[in-house]
C-alpha cells in the first residue's frame, strides 16, 4: 500500500525529518488560501500515485495568487496518466543548491534491508540505478540489529556527500530506517532531499510504501491507505471483495485460483491469439459466494466479451465453485457474456455434476478452455 | 529415492488445533504421512485426529522424535512459529504453509536460517510431496505419481497444473517442492536444484518460475555451471504489465525492466534449459530430456 505524498510527509515530519511548510487543498479556493498563507513562491502538486508528476503537468511552481488560481484550476480534476486528481498539496518552494536521494528498501535477493544514498537525487532513481549503478551507495542492514550509526555514516560518505552535510543526511537516513522498521515499510524514500544554501536538508518529496501483509499491525497507516485509495473503479471494487485483481486492456475475462495459475491462463490467452482483460485470483478455498462475486466483477468490465474460468482445486473445491457459477448465472434472463469453465483437482467431478451446462461451456483441459474463450471473444468482435 | 521427505520423516504440525491445521493433518495422515505430534501453546495433552498435542515443538521433537514441522499458524504468529521450529533440536525440515507473513518478519527468520542447517520451505507455499510416501502441506495427493522427475515451483496451483500434465503422460515425480511466491523465502530454486542434482533417482527436473525478482536468472546460471541433470522450465507472467503486482507478493515487474518473464526465459534458454510456452509443452520437453 502506498501513501500519498502529503501523508508520507506527515509521517516523516512527525519522526523528525525536516519538510517544507505545506497544506492540503481540495478546491481552487482552498489552494489559493493555502498559497497566500504559506507565502510565494509555492509548488502546487497533484496527490496521485503516479511517478513523473512534474513532467505530466501535475506540479506547477507559482509566484502569485493569479498563478496559484490558474495552476489549481489546471490540476484539480485533471486526469494524470489515468488517475483522477482530487487533491493538491500546496507547498513552500525550497530554494536549493543540491539534491540527494535517500532511501531504504528490502533487498529481496539478499533477504535483508538495504539503505541507499546518492548525490544524483531529483531524477528518476530507477534510471540512475540502471545506467550508473555506482552512483548509488548501498549498505545492507542486519534486520536483527537494525542500522548502526556507523553504517548510516558509511553509506553517506561512500555516496560522496559533502562532509559538512554528512551528519544531517545520516540522521535523515537513520530516521527513515527506523520508520521502515517500525511501520513495516517496503520502500521508504526521500527524493529529492534538498540542500539549501544554508546547508539545511529538507525532504521535498516523500515516498512510503507499506507491506500489505503487515497492515494488521499498522492500523493508523491502514486508515490513511483508505484515504489514499485511487485508481480504477473496478480495482476498488476488487479491494472491497478482497480479490487480487489487475485490470488489463483486452477482452477475455479471466478468473482462476492461485497467482501462478492465473498468470499462466493470461499467458495462454495471449499465446492463442487473444487478449486478456484482467488478472483475477479468487485465492485459496473460495466458497460459492466468492465465486459469484468474481463473476460479477468480470461481468462489470464492459470490455469483456468472454470469460474463462480456470480452477485447479487443492484447498478449493470444485463443487463449491460450480455452485457459485450457477448462482451467479441463474439470475440472468440472458447471460451477457459467454463463459467457459475448466474444473480440475479436488471435487472436480462433483462440480461437473452440479454445473448447469446450459449456462456455460465446459472444457476439460486448460489449453482447450483458453482456446474456446479466445474464439468466443473473437466472434463478439466481428 | 527422494529429496527432503522420505519414509523416515516424522512430522509435528504447528497449529494443529486450528481449522486448516486439523483438516490438513487428517489429509496428510490419509496420504500416509507419519504425523506424530501437534504443537500448540496451551493445548498440550489434547489429541487431534489421534495425534498427541504438545505445548512446544521442542517437547514434540523430544517425546515423539519429530524431525520435520509443518506450520499452519496465522500470519501474525507464523514467524515466531518458524523461529520455534528452527530452535527445536532434531527438526531439520520446516514447511511453512501460512500465507501473508509480513516481509520484515521473514527477513528476520531468513537471517536466523543462515545460522542453522535446517531447511525451511515457504512460507506461502503448498508444501513438499514425495508421491506415495508422504506429503507435508496442502497439495492434493491424488494428482501426483511416483517416478523420476523432480519439480520445484514458486506457485501452488501452477504446480498442480504442471504435475497433471506430467502424470497424464506417465511422467512420475521423485519429489515436488512448492517454494512459495513471497519476496523472501527459505528454500529457493538453487537449494532445491542442488538437492535434485544430488539425488540419483531424479533424472530430470521441472522448474516453474514467474515474474519478479532475479531468482530464476540466478538459478539458470547455477544450472549452466553445476548441473548434469537436465532441467525444463516454465515462466508465468509473460503478459504482466510493469508495476502491477500479480497476486504473489513477489510477482511484480519493476519499472526498470528487471524480473520480466522474457529475461528469465532468456536466462534459462541460454543455459540449456528448454522453456515451454504452455504447461503441455513443458511435459513435451521433459519427455525429450529423459
Amino acid at each position: 500500500m502506498r501513501l500519498h505524498e502529503y501523508q508520507a510527509k506527515r509521517v516523516f515530519a512527525d519522526a523528525g525529518v525536516p519538510t517544507p511548510a505545506s497544506r492540503l487543498a481540495e478546491t481552487v479556493e482552498e489552494a489559493v488560501d493555502a498559497a497566500e498563507e504559506i507565502g510565494y513562491p509555492v509548488a502546487i502538486k497533484a496527490q496521485v500515485h503516479v511517478g513523473g508528476r512534474g513532467k505530466a503537468g501535475g506540479i506547477e511552481l507559482v509566484e502569485n495568487a493569479d498563478e496559484a488560481r490558474e495552476a489549481a484550476e489546471n490540476i484539480i480534476g485533471m486526469d494524470l496518466k489515468g488517475y483522477h486528481v482530487r487533491t493538491v498539496l500546496v507547498e513552500e518552494a525550497v530554494d536549493f543548491v543540491n539534491e540527494l536521494y535517500v532511501g531504504v528498501t528490502m533487498d529481496r535477493g539478499a533477504g535483508k534491508p538495504v539503505a541507499m544514498v546518492s548525490t544524483k537525487g531529483g531524477v528518476n532513481i530507477e534510471e540512475v540505478a540502471e545506467e550508473d549503478p555506482d552512483a548509488i551507495a548501498r549498505e545492507h542492514v542486519d534486520p536483527a540489529f537494525g542500522m548502526h550509526p556507523f553504517q548510516a555514516r558509511k553509506v553517506v560518505y561512500d555516496a560522496g556527500v559533502d562532509r559538512d552535510l554528512a551528519n544531517d543526511v545520516a540522521g535523515v537516513l537513520r530516521t527513515l530506517y527506523q520508520l521502515w522498521d517500525d511501520r513495516d515499510g517496503s520502500d521508504v524514500e526521500v527524493n529529492p532531499l534538498m540542500i539549501t544554501s544554508d546547508d539545511e536538508v529538507i525532504a521535498a518529496d516523500a515516498v512510503m510504501n507499506i507491506d500489505d501483509d503487515a497492515l494488521f499491525r499498522q492500523p493508523e497507516l491502514a486508515e490513511m491507505g483508505e484515504e489514499a485509495a485511487d485508481g480504477d473503479e473496478l480495482e476498488q471494487k476488487a479491494d472491497e471483495y478482497g480479490f487480487d485483481y489487475v485490470r488489463l486492456s483486452g477482452n477475455v475475462g479471466i478468473i482462476g485460483n492461485g497467482a501462478g495459475l492465473v498468470m499462466t491462463t493470461l499467458d495462454l490467452v495471449d499465446h492463442y491469439g487473444g487478449s486478456p482483460a484482467n488478472f483475477l485470483d479468487v485465492g485459496g478455498g473460495a466458497k460459492a459466494d466468492r465465486i459469484a462475486n468474481a463473476l460479477d466483477m468480470v461481468f462489470s468490465d464492459e470490455n469483456v466479451d468472454s470469460v474463462v474460468f480456470n480452477i485447479f482445486g487443492g484447498i478449493t473445491r470444485g463443487d463449491e465453485v460450480a455452485q457459485g457459477i450457477n448462482q451467479a448465472l441463474e439470475q440472468f434472463d440472458e447471460i451477457p457474456k459467454r463463459v467457459v469453465v475448466r474444473l480440475a483437482g479436488t471435487n472436480a467431478e462433483e462440480g461437473m455434476e452440479i454445473l448447469n451446462e446450459d449456462l456455460v461451456t465446459v472444457e476439460h483441459t486448460l489449453e482447450d478452455a483458453v482456446q474456446r474463450a479466445v474464439e468466443y471473444a473473437g466472434e463478439v468482435d466481428t | 529415492m527422494s529429496v527432503l521427505v522420505d519414509e523416515n520423516t516424522r512430522v509435528v504440525v504447528q497449529g494443529i488445533t486450528g481449522g486448516e491445521g486439523k483438516f490438513h493433518t487428517e489429509q496428510m495422515l490419509e496420504y500416509g504421512t507419519n504425523v506424530v505430534a501437534g504443537a500448540v501453546p496451551g493445548r498440550g495433552g489434547q489429541e487431534v485426529a489421534g495425534v498427541p498435542v504438545y505445548d512446544t515443538v521442542q517437547q514434540a521433537a523430544r517425546e515423539e522424535d519429530a524431525n520435520a514441522s509443518v506450520v499452519f499458524v496465522p500470519p501474525a504468529f507464523a514467524a515466531d512459529a518458524c523461529f520455534e521450529a528452527l530452535d527445536a533440536k532434531g527438526v531439520d525440515l520446516v514447511v511453512a504453509i501460512t500465507e501473508g507473513v509480513p516481509t520484515q518478519d521473514m527477513s528476520r527468520v531468513y537471517r536466523k536460517l543462515q545460522e542453522t542447517d535446517t531447511h525451511l520451505v515457504g512460507p506461502n507455499c503448498p508444501g513438499v510431496i514425495t508421491p506415495g510416501v508422504a506429503k507435508l502441506g496442502i497439495l492434493p495427493g491424488n494428482i501426483f505419481s511416483s517416478g523420476n522427475v523432480g519439480l520445484v515451483s514458486r506457485s501452488g496451483t501452477l504446480t498442480y497444473q504442471v504435475v497433471d500434465n506430467l502424470t497424464d503422460r506417465g511422467l512420475g515425480q521423485t519429489t515436488a517442492i512448492g517454494i512459495g511466491g513471497d519476496p523472501i523465502i527459505g528454500t529457493g530454486f538453487i537449494d532445491a536444484l542442488e538437492l535434485f542434482e544430488a539425488d540419483p533417482d531424479t533424472h530430470a527436473v521441472v522448474m516453474c518460475g514467474e515474474i519478479g525478482g532475479e531468482d530464476e536468472e540466478q538459478a539458470a546460471k547455477f544450472i549452466g555451471q553445476h548441473m548434469d541433470t537436465p532441467v525444463a522450465g516454465f515462466i508465468a507472467g509473460r503478459t504482466a504489465p510493469p508495476g502491477k503486482r500479480m497476486g504473489h507478493a513477489g510477482a511484480i515487474v519493476s519499472g526498470s525492466g528487471t524480473g520480466t518473464a522474457q529475461s528469465k526465459i532468456n536466462a534459462l534458454e541460454d543455459n540449456g534449459v528448454p522453456v515451454g510456452d504452455t504447461p503441455e509443452e513443458v511435459a513435451d520437453h521433459v519427455e525429450n530430456l529423459l
